[in-house]
Parts: structure tokens; sequence; C-alpha cells
């Protein structure tokens, strides 16, 4: 008689269009709070672009650009080069850790709310999409400004210094290259980021996710 | 087994055994309890007797250390996560001291989210989620988000969620804890209708004894014990010489 179970049934999974909805919900409501969260991507992003930029306007000067301008960028290139990419791989660690803290502190935030979902019968795969969700969004949202931001403050700063034959000498197919690759490092490191607190959140046991005070 | 005699919760032996540091502190120690379908229950008792643990047992939020419980007669602890969920979100309707609302949803979005999960279309968990909001008078504050709402609000539009995939049993844990006098009754009387009226059994854990005049029965828990069962006929004649002192 113990293992009757004919009156009981398995929870279905929901589709994926269902947690998309829950979580740009709450990203939307969150807004403010969202964009100090994405801080760190922003940052992360900018940085990397920046040097991302400054790399393909240096190449384009160095073949297009006046014969002054390029021998003096190829003097300064020599230095800096094997230090770029100690400061990217620098930059991006700081991105991961910084985006594993915010959604550490966003799922801590909630272990309320995640446990009342549970209750209502949210599956762990579903805590986990949401969360996973919200950080692919703000990834994005955050890689996108970042780039803009990185790419659009180098070109202004090489305009300044090198003056109008930057435009030209310019190699825009591989900009937009190189701004799409920041892009998916952007998204792929925030969901790399979230994915600690979301196995964390996902796994609670929802009496103990209620206990916790706020 | 014969319907009517069936228990909807039966518990056998159950305890719980929490680790502090390294010392065990035993919250209950042996609960046996057989709660039938359609009655309305209380689990009365002083704060820190078990009573939220009992709950988290019954309803499936937290495992025995030891004991077995039993819903419908499905022994818990033999479901797997699906299964529970599915239990969660079908069979139990959960009711929180601190309402437990999803903040950024508003009024019907937090009625209708377990009906989400259990995959119904929108627009019949829309015009569902509406019905209820009614049923617990609040048919004018469907789009409000919680902090928009009073207190009793809120534990109002709990009291609808829990309600959302029509459950065999409501689980309450101090339901009245977080308001006044008038609320707090208010949410007794709606608690009791909804008892009468959609035949739900309800288990009320709580230390306030306006739940007295409305419970069938009620488990006096002390340390992690149960002390002893009331009858709704004991109880009746307690408040009437209460009621006769008085006058
Ligand atoms: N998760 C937990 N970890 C450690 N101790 C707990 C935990 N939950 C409850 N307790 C302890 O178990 C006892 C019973 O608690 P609880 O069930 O919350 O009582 P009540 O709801 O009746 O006030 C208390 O001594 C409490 O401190
Ligand atoms: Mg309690």
């Amino acid at each position: 008689m113990d293992d009757e179970k004919e009156n009981i049934q398995r929870q279905i999974v929901l589709p994926l269009r269902k947690a998309l909805e829950i979580s740009f919900k709450s990203l939307r409501i969150r807004f403010w709070r969202s964009i100090i969260t994405t801080g760190g991507v922003i940052l992360g992003i900018a940085f990397l672009m920046s040097i991302f930029t400054t790399d393909l306007v240096n190449k384009g000067l160095i073949e297009k650009g006046s014969a002054e301008t390029s021998t003096l960028i190829q003097e300064e290139e020599e230095e800096s080069s094997a230090q770029q990419i100690w400061l990217v791989s620098l930059s991006l660690l700081v991105c991961v850790v910084g985006i594993t803290n915010a959604m550490l502190m966003s799922v801590t935030e909630r272990y309320r709310e995640i446990g009342t979902m549970k209750c209502l019968g949210a599956l762990d795969t579903f805590i986990w999409k949401l969360f996973l969700l919200e950080s692919f969004f703000q990834g994005l949202v955050g890689s996108f400004i970042g780039v803009v931001v990185g790419g659009g403050f180098v070109i202004m700063a090489s305009l300044l210094r090198y003056g109008g034959q930057v435009i030209p000498a310019f190699p825009k197919l591989q900009f937009m290259g190189y701004a799409l690759a920041a892009l998916v490092i952007g998204v792929v490191i925030s969901v790399i980021g979230a994915f600690f607190p979301a196995s964390q959140a996902a796994k609670m046991v929802p009496a103990e996710a209620m206990r916790s005070e706020m | 087994m014969p319907m009517t005699q069936q228990n909807v919760v039966r518990t056998r032996d159950v305890k719980k055994v929490f680790i502090l540091g390294k010392i065990p502190l035993e919250a209950l120690k042996g609960i046996n309890l057989e709660i039938k379908r359609g009655e309305y229950i209380s689990i009365m008792g002083p704060s820190g007797s078990g009573k939220s643990t009992l709950f988290n047992m019954i309803g499936g939020l937290d495992k025995p250390s030891e004991g077995k419980v039993y819903i419908d007669e499905v022994d818990v602890a033999q479901l797997d996560a699906y299964e529970l969920a599915w239990l969660r979100c079908r069979k139990i309707g959960y009711i929180f001291q601190t309402f437990n609302l999803i903040p950024v949803m508003t009024a019907l979005e937090n009625v209708t989210l377990p009906m989400v999960f259990a995959g119904m279309s929108s627009d019949d968990s829309r015009s569902k989620g509406v019905e209820l909001l009614e049923l617990v008078g609040l048919g004018d504050r469907v789009q409000h988000k919680p902090l928009e709402l009073s207190g009793g609000q809120q534990q109002r539009v709990a009291v609808a969620r829990a309600l959302a995939n029509d459950p065999a049993i409501v689980l309450a844990d101090e339901p009245t804890g977080n308001l006044d006098l008038k609320t707090g009754k208010e949410i007794i009387s709606l608690l009791r209708r909804l008892n009468k009226e959609k035949e739900v059994t309800i288990i009320s854990a709580t230390h306030d004894l306006k739940m007295l005049d409305v419970s069938d029965r009620i488990f006096w828990i002390r340390d992690g014990r149960v002390e002893r069962v009331e009858e709704r006929s004991e109880i009746k004649l307690e408040v009437g010489t209460m009621e006769g002192e008085e006058a």
C-alpha cells in the first residue's frame, strides 16, 4: 500500500518561453539594480573592446597612415603588446568574479522567492533557467554598452590624436568582427558567472529557502 | 479503502533532528497524526515547539530524519523530484506568515503562477485567477503589486494563490501572525468559508487562539510532541463556559 502512487503524477517541464517571460519581467522591474549588476560586464567589455580597437586603429594607420604616424606607432607597439594580453586576461577575470558576485547577491536576496516558487511547483531546472536567462540578458545588454563605450572612446581619442587619417585607414569590417567577438565573450562570461549561484539556488530545499530572514 | 475514511495526511513517528554546529536539536520527537479529508485542523503550540518544522514535513518541503509522511496514502519519501513538484503544485496549497508573494508580480500573476507551473494556458489561468481573487474579495485589486496592498490584502492574495490548482490540502503556517486582530479574524473566517465551500482540508500551524473557534480538531504541540488532541465538541464547550463566565 505504501507504494501506491497512482494518484501522483509527474510535474511537467515548462517551455523556455515561460522562464523567458518571467526572467525578463524580473529584470525590467529591477532595472536600475540590473544596470548596477551589469556594470561589471560593461567595464570589462569596454576595456576589452578599447584594446581591440586600439589595435585596429594602429594596424590601419601603420598600413595606410602617413609615414610619420606609422613609425611612431610601430615604436610604441613593440613594448605594449605582451602587456595588453595580460591586461585583457585580467579584465576578463575581474569580469567573471564580478558577475558571479553580483549573481550570488541576487540569489541570496531572493532565497525566499526561490523557495516560494518551489512550493508552487517549480522544478529545479526552472530555477536554473531563470537565473541563467537573467544573466544572459544582463550579459547581452552590458556587453553591447561595453562595446559601444570602449570602441567609441578609442576611436574618438585616435581622431583627436592622429586627425582625420584615422577614418579611411580604419578596418571597419574587422572592427565589426571584434565587436561581435566581444559581445559573445561578454555573454559567455555572464552565463558562466551565473552558473554557480544558479546551481546553489536550484538545489536548495524549499524549507531552507523560506527560513532565511530578510 | 473507503473514501470517506481516507486520511489525506498521515504521519508515523516523524522525527526531525537539526544539527546546530555539533549539538543535535530534536525539533520533532515522534509525531503521529491522522487528518481526514475536509477537516479544519489547528496545530497549536508555543513558539519553538516545532509547528513550522511539522508544517514543512507535511508539505513535502523538507524531509524527516526518521519516520514517514503520507499524503493521500502515498509515502512522500518515495517521490522523485518531478513527483514532489507535482504534489506541491497540485495537491497542496501553502500560506505563510510572511505572505511570500513574488514582489515583481501583480496579484493576478501571483495567483496564476501555480497554474503556469501546472501547464495551464494563459487564458484559462487568467480567468480562473480573477475568479479566485474575486472569491477572496480582491476583485478590484487584480493588477496591484504586493507592495501596493495591505498585509491583510496580501494574505488574501496568498489564500487565492493557495487555491490555484484546487488542492486537496491548504497548509498555513501562522497565517495571522503578521496581521492585526481584525484582519486576522477576517483571514480565519475566509479560510473556514473555503473549507466548507470547497471541501478543502485546512491545516494551520498557529498560536492564535482565534483559530480555536473554527477548528474541527486541535493538535496541541509542546516540545516536538503532540501533547493532546481536542475535538470540536470539547472546544465548543470550553468556549461556551468562557463566554458564560464573562457574562
Ligand atoms: N533549519 C533549522 N536549523 C536548526 N534549528 C531549527 C531549524 N528549524 C527549526 N529549528 C529549531 O527547531 C525548533 C522548532 O522550531 P519551529 O518548528 O520553527 O517552531 P515553531 O514554528 O513552533 O515556532 C526550534 O528550537 C528551532 O530553533
Ligand atoms: Mg513557526
